[in-house]
């Protein structure tokens, strides 16, 4: 059963093609946007030499640097946020058996199963009459919050494995609540902290509807947002489209291939709670 | 995307809890509280902050949103009427309203169930003795960290008529099959299921995986022992103990299905016609149009139901698997 065999070998062999062609859209997105404008060949075809002009161009009109750094602060501060809001909420959570906290639980776990479309219309009137219409804070805001359930979910039912004894320990210490779980319990967490930052940070970074929504009208982007005027702009013009695609898409990417082992277990970590 | 783990998960991380508490020895619970020193204790405030962002972001827009559901509200005025159930009426009369119904249930239909037998498929092969499964592993789920978006038009780049995916099939020899994928009302949405397909296969293998590394060997070895071909093996034993993987996945894959809206808009923009819109692109458009502003939240308040009626199914079944 756990030999390696010559049929394991064909297996494996077929597994390694079917890879490959897992691999073509993504080959071909950074094919073309290295063709010069005007390539008449095909997408998985090479045009020698490639050419940065795309990329140059891409790069100067769809003002992609300014929604790539509007991107990375809303998804810091939105991370960041989360973290510490559902860091804080978790411990009573998981800590207090009476009636009031598990109510809030599942209050809190309810999130999860309403889509944000419901809430989106009266959502976007609030905002309006708050005037943070065009405003990276509305898409923080909106982040936070709706990514608390899920991450109250996974530090509560972690905190509940998590033995007493830290606990007691700094208490005898002499440390009170509050910097007991700042200094003992917090750092405790750190493999939920990480399941819950990779996911939110991909999942802020790829968000489209709301930025679409919100940042409409205003001078504000962020990437998704630029590149989809950007694609409404220069419509066929592939060889520019796909150089605006690979700006963005090469830093999510590297950071994948550099930390995949990490970011993986972050997506499996919901699994095991 | 989060939804998911969710429901379900808590059933799974309750279930892996259990075998934990139990090597702590059985009285761990009760010795915990009868021990705890008084001064112990989870100040309750610290709920509070988190408890008023999602009551500001997700509670009352979500009840506000039911509520007009059942008005004329138009996105705008001070002033609205209950109407009782006539956006709901308009819903399920209205040509637009229903072929994005349609539409929605169908795209979250085929890519649940194509998705995750391709990541079922991937799993098992890759929970092997292959030399390359961690490379392999990290290329199947490459797709996954991509901006939907940037999916949706490589792919619609892929599947226009002059493009990579016609153009193999001419070179295979089959002209007849080559079409405008997007342009053509019969394909479109699957094409779109494609895309889609393409990018979250690898998160379903992976959540699979992690459930399928949780199996210890020795079931495996005593099915082996007791005469139980691969396929009796996986349909017997492995199966049932993938349970919680196979409910996060369904209910990951069927919401974001369910919610479906850039790739959408990046591959067709709901066209050709009303082809391929969604709850999601129709509640965008309207939110822009005032007129059509009840219906669209009329559709808001289905689409919850169908999420929550989903939901609790899926959460019996796991209860009744689980006994």
């Amino acid at each position: 059963m756990h030999r390696y065999t010559w049929k394991s070998a064909v297996q494996e062999l077929g597994l390694i093609v079917l890879a490959v062609a897992f691999l073509v859209p993504l080959y071909a997105l950074v094919n073309v946007a290295f063709k010069p404008r005007g390539s008449q060949t095909s997408a998985l075809e090479l045009d020698l030499p490639p050419t940065l002009e795309n990329l140059v161009a891409a790069w100067q009109q769809g003002a992609l640097g300014a929604a790539i750094a509007n991107s990375f602060i809303v998804a810091v501060l939105s991370v960041l946020g989360v973290v510490v809001l559902a860091a804080f909420a978790s411990y009573p959570l998981a800590r207090t058996a009476r009636g009031w906290s598990r109510l809030t639980f599942y209050g809190f776990l309810a999130g999860l199963l309403i889509p944000s479309q419901l809430g989106l219309l009266p959502l976007y009137t609030t905002m309006r009459d708050l005037e943070l219409l065009g405003s990276l804070w509305s898409l923080i805001l909106i982040n936070i919050g709706s990514q608390l359930p899920f991450s109250i979910f996974l530090y509560t039912t972690f905190l509940r494995e998590l033995p007493l004894d830290y606990e007691e320990a700094a208490l005898v210490d002499g440390c009170g609540p509050g910097r007991t779980f700042v200094s003992v319990v917090f750092p405790l967490l750190r493999a939920v902290t990480g399941t819950i930052v990779v996911l939110n940070s991909v999942g802020v970074w790829n968000e489209f509807f709301t930025p679409l929504l919100y940042l409409s009208g205003s001078g504000n982007t962020t990437a998704p947002v630029a590149i989809y005027n950007f694609v409404g702009q220069y419509v066929s013009q592939w060889p520019l489209v796909f150089a605006a695609l690979v700006i963005t898409a090469i830093p999510i990417l590297a950071l994948y291939f550099a930390l995949q082992k990490h970011i993986i277990k972050g997506f499996a970590g919901g699994l095991k709670g | 995307m989060q939804l998911g783990g969710s429901v379900l998960g808590l059933d799974e991380a309750q279930r892996v809890a259990v075998p934990g508490e139990a090597d702590r020895g059985p009285t761990r619970g009760s010795v915990r509280r009868a021990r705890r020193p008084a001064g112990l204790r989870a100040p309750w405030w610290f709920v509070v902050p988190a408890a008023a962002m999602y009551l500001f972001v997700v509670v009352v827009p979500s009840l506000r949103g039911a509520v007009y559901s059942f008005t004329d509200w138009n996105g705008m005025s001070a002033e609205w009427d209950f109407v009782g159930i006539a956006n709901f009426v308009e819903v399920v009369t209205d040509r637009r309203a229903l072929a994005a119904l349609r539409n929605t249930v169908v795209l979250a239909a085929v890519v649940t169930i194509v998705q995750n037998v391709i990541g079922l498929l991937l799993a098992l092969a890759l929970n092997s003795v292959f030399r390359s499964r961690f490379v392999l592993r990290v290329v199947f789920f490459a797709p996954v960290v991509l901006t939907p978006l940037v999916s949706g038009y490589i792919w619609s780049y892929l599947l226009a008529p002059r493009g990579a995916v016609n153009q193999a099939l001419i070179s295979l020899g089959l002209e007849g099959w080559t079409r405008d994928w997007l342009g053509d009302p019969a394909t479109a949405l699957y094409a779109i299921c494609l895309s889609i397909i393409w990018q979250f296969s690898g998160y379903s293998m992976v959540i699979f995986l992690a459930g399928l590394q949780a199996i210890p060997e020795d079931v495996l070895e005593a099915a082996t022992i007791d005469g139980a071909g691969a396929w009796r093996r996986f349909w017997n034993v492995v199966l049932p103990l993938l349970n919680g993987a196979v409910v996060i996945n369904l209910m990951l894959s069927l919401i974001g299905g369910l919610k479906q809206f850039d790739q959408v808009m990046a591959m067709t923009g709901g066209g050709p016609g009303i082809a391929t819109e969604t709850i999601s692109t129709t509640i965008y458009k309207n939110a822009f149009s005032s007129g059509e502003y009840p219906v669209s939240i009329a559709l808001a308040v289905v689409m919850t139901m169908v999420i929550a009626i989903l939901a609790t199914i899926q959460y019996r079944l796991t209860l009744r698997k689980a006994d």
